[in-house]
């Protein structure tokens, strides 16, 4: 069977004329037609006696079959759990509905980017929580970018102590749950530092104490008019004349035109921003500190946890990324005399970015995702605020468990797809 | 690698018979520079290591107190191994937690041991059976092991059985999934899809969470279910979610000259999937799926969100002991070693599997 099959796949293409093949068939030779049919539908059924039905209607009839029937008993369950639901609902009198939203919320929140009290509502608690998780995972992923990158450099080194290093710090600690590490830096900030009369000092401007990292407050102040009306004509002035060298430079140059143009608006802006903006240096009175922003002990512990963690895993993509350019890139640009130094900023790092990038973005969902450990030391998070604290508080399960399930899986597709859209970005640039 | 040395070779003397080890540490002023600072730097760190955790620690004592300082106080590890290990388990039966902690080691070892090699059948079948065991070891109820309640369960033999049973249990799960996923029918194809990026786009503290508040509201009214199932499923589902990722992988790995040959010889879809498919593409993603299981293990530890005392909990919890205050660093270290040794091991194993079969197909490795 199965060498004649091969056969006829083979002298099917030099069969010239189908006319003859019909004639062949309605000369009553169905048995070769249907060999030929059961070659082109490899499929079981096809050989069956029966009504004739064409087999791919009648695979496609089995398949919508199974397909109906999945999705009635997919329909049922969900049916039945929603009944279920409702029952259990009843039976512990609780109420449904979205408009505890609008109500006042009577709990204070520990760390908030937004100001919060407890006659706010638990929408705003809400948004607080939102604001908190990005933020922290926000600050992790930067600080854990910077950190992974320098170790995965590190772990590629042709210095082997240097390597070395980078290899215990890798394997170290991947394999230590990050609960534990989280775990670990509360109780060492909040036992392991001094308190606040004796607090840490770096260069009389951050403070670290076991209340929290004390940064300086930052004010805007607004410009009298005539000078800001300079600042704007300068501006001006500077793009207008980017725009022309830009336009005038060879092609080969416009990089750098670019660059200097962005970097005299830049250095416009630095010496704006020194004239307006107000420092407030934190101030030690009494028993605490004025003037500072203070960054709570859970968001330091958790930020210092998720960073050291994940910035392990970042060096293993890092390292991946620059095993995989090409040795003759090295090679090339060592005999174009280019410095290792320069070799790896400018010709082995940007090409190992295209590697990096797909598995960075699942690296950046899983420390977005992690952050949510703050409720366990009780930084006031999404899951934190609105999980546990809103929902202990109103019992509206089902309406805040699907509140904060969108939120995560939107927060998890913006983050895929900003990285696609850079990695897309990279590779067009790349080739 | 010869061209970086030759680059930084401008400042030796050019000719000058160096040997490329000792330039390798000392090539430039900087890198030699650097290799004394880091030698020095490790030096100190390791005899500082040493003699806090080693030459000036206490192991027994009666209480904090007792501890030399600047030494490390494993006496209070040492004081609580029983807790740390088996919970609040009776202590009679104290040997049936330490059997489970021991199963999983012996499994290990006859894994890892080329003895056993090719007694594939035999090792996967003791993959499925060592999880049961351990089960009905912490639930008795039979004859000569007397039924222990739920709320006596804990430490790391709590933490083992969890992540051993959640494995073994998401890994059928995962298949279907997987396949699922791969249907030609859409709507199939279409549901796995969903569920799966479901699960996967959540945290797995709120899906803990969820579980907590969710379960007791979609099971029928008067229908009871303990902690442990809470976290068991909630981990099983999660796990599913990404060993179904792992698993799709190898099943888009197998050649479809595979699927082509077995039609030709007459296998239907369950004969293909059992005996030409599954084996083939499991295979090929076994490094995967030892990593899945490594995450699993470290994502165990997450169950003290529904408030069991897993051995991280349980330790944290005996931190607040007023004999014992102030010794978190301590007792954390023991748990993270003991994390450390699992995860590092199942690591390793998964590499020399990853190696072997590299072997296994000509490909020349190191």
């Amino acid at each position: 069977m199965l060498p004649q099959c091969a056969e006829a796949v083979q002298t099917q293409p030099e069969q010239p004329e189908p006319a003859a093949r019909i004639s062949v068939e309605k000369g009553g030779l169905m048995s070769v037609a249907e060999t030929l049919e059961s070659r082109v539908e490899p499929s079981s059924e096809g050989r069956a006696g029966g009504p004739r039905i064409p087999p791919r209607l009648r695979r496609n009839l089995g398949s919508i079959f199974w397909q109906g029937c999945t999705l009635i008993a997919v329909v049922a369950l969900l049916a039945f759990l929603g009944h279920n639901i409702a029952l259990n609902l009843k039976a512990r009198g609780l109420a449904s509905g979205f408009d505890f939203l609008s109500k006042e919320a009577g709990f204070a929140i520990g760390f908030s980017l937004i100001p919060f009290t407890e006659t706010d509502t638990y929408g705003r608690a809400f948004i607080v929580g939102l604001l908190n998780t990005i933020f922290v995972a926000f600050v992790s992923m930067i600080l854990a970018t910077v950190l992974g990158t320098i170790i995965g450099v590190a772990r590629v080194s042709k210095h082997p102590p240097t390597a070395a290093a980078a290899l215990v710090y890798v394997e170290g600690l991947r394999n230590i749950p990050l609960l534990l590490q989280v775990l670990f830096w509360q109780q060492l900030l909040i036992n392991g530092l001094p308190g606040v009369r004796q607090s840490l000092s770096f260069g009389g401007w951050v403070f670290l104490n076991n209340r929290g990292l004390v940064l300086p407050d930052v004010s805007t102040g607004a410009l009298p008019v005539p000078p800001s009306l300079m600042a704007a004509i300068i501006a001006a002035t500077l793009i207008a004349l980017s725009i022309i060298a830009f336009r005038r430079a060879e092609p080969s140059r416009r990089r750098q035109v670019t660059v200097w143009g962005i970097g005299a608006l830049l250095a416009l802006e630095v010496l704006l921003a020194t004239l307006t903006v107000d420092w407030s240096r934190p101030a030690l009175t009494g028993f605490n500190f004025r003037n500072g922003v203070v960054l709570v002990p859970e968001f330091v512990a958790l930020v210092v946890a998720l960073t050291i963690y994940n910035a392990a895993f970042i060096a293993e993509i890092v390292r991946a990324g620059i095993e995989s350019v090409n040795k003759g890139q090295r090679e090339a640009a060592a005999a174009l005399g280019l410095p290792p130094r320069l070799t790896m900023r400018l010709i082995v790092l940007p090409q190992a970015m295209r590697v990096v990038i797909p598995p960075l973005a699942n690296q950046y969902s899983h420390l977005l995702k992690a952050s949510s450990l703050a409720t366990v030391i009780g930084y006031p998070d999404l899951v934190n605020v609105f999980l546990g604290t809103t929902l202990n508080q109103t019992g509206r399960a089902i309406e805040i468990v699907t509140m904060t399930m969108a939120v995560y899986l939107v927060l998890s597709a913006l983050v895929a797809g900003f990285t696609s859209w850079f990695n897309a970005k990279v590779a067009l640039v790349e080739r | 690698m010869g061209i970086t040395t030759d680059s930084s070779s401008k400042s030796v003397s050019p000719g000058s018979a160096v040997s490329p080890l000792l330039r390798r540490y000392f090539g430039t002023p900087g890198r030699g520079l650097l290799s004394v600072l880091l030698a020095t730097v490790w030096a100190w760190a390791a005899w500082a290591l040493l003699r806090w955790a080693i030459l000036d620690a206490t192991w027994i004592a009666e209480d904090r107190s007792g501890c030399a300082p600047g030494g490390a106080c494993w006496a209070f590890v040492v004081a609580r191994i029983d807790q740390f290990l088996f919970g609040f388990y009776p202590p009679d039966e104290h040997w049936r937690p330490a059997l489970i902690l021991v199963l999983p080691v012996v499994l290990f070892a006859v894994a890892v041991s080329d003895r056993f090699q090719s007694q594939r059948q035999m090792i996967g079948a003791a993959i499925v059976l060592v999880p049961i065991a351990s089960l009905a070891l912490l639930v008795g109820g039979v004859p000569g092991m007397p039924h222990v309640p739920a709320d006596k369960w804990g430490g790391l033999a709590l933490t083992i059985v969890i992540a051993e049973t959640s494995f073994v249990a998401s890994m059928p799960f995962a298949v279907f999934l997987a396949l699922a996923r791969r249907s030609q029918m859409p709507v199939i194809s279409m549901l796995a899809t969903g569920f799966i990026e479901l699960w996967r786009g959540l945290p797995l503290v709120a899906i803990l969470f969820m579980a907590v508040i969710l379960l007791p509201l979609v099971l029928p009214p008067g229908f009871q279910i303990g902690r442990v199932e809470m976290a068991i499923t909630a981990l099983t589902i999660y796990s599913a979610a990404y060993l179904a990722e792992v698993v799709r992988g190898g099943l888009q790995a197998v050649p479809v000259g595979q699927l082509r040959a077995a039609s030709a010889l007459g296998f239907g879809y369950w004969r293909t999937l059992a005996y030409i498919t599954l084996p083939q593409a499991l295979g090929k993603v076994l490094p995967g799926i030892v990593n899945s299981a490594i995450a699993l293990v470290k994502d165990t530890s997450y169950v003290m969100i529904v408030g069991l005392f897993d051995f991280i909990n349980i330790v944290t919890a005996a931190l607040s002991d007023p004999k014992w205050l102030g010794s978190p660093t301590e007792a954390y270290l023991f748990v993270a070693a003991v994390y450390w040794l699992v995860c590092f091991g199942l690591s390793r194993w998964g590499r020399s599997i990853e190696i072997r079969s590299a072997r296994a197909r000509g490909v020349v490795r190191s």
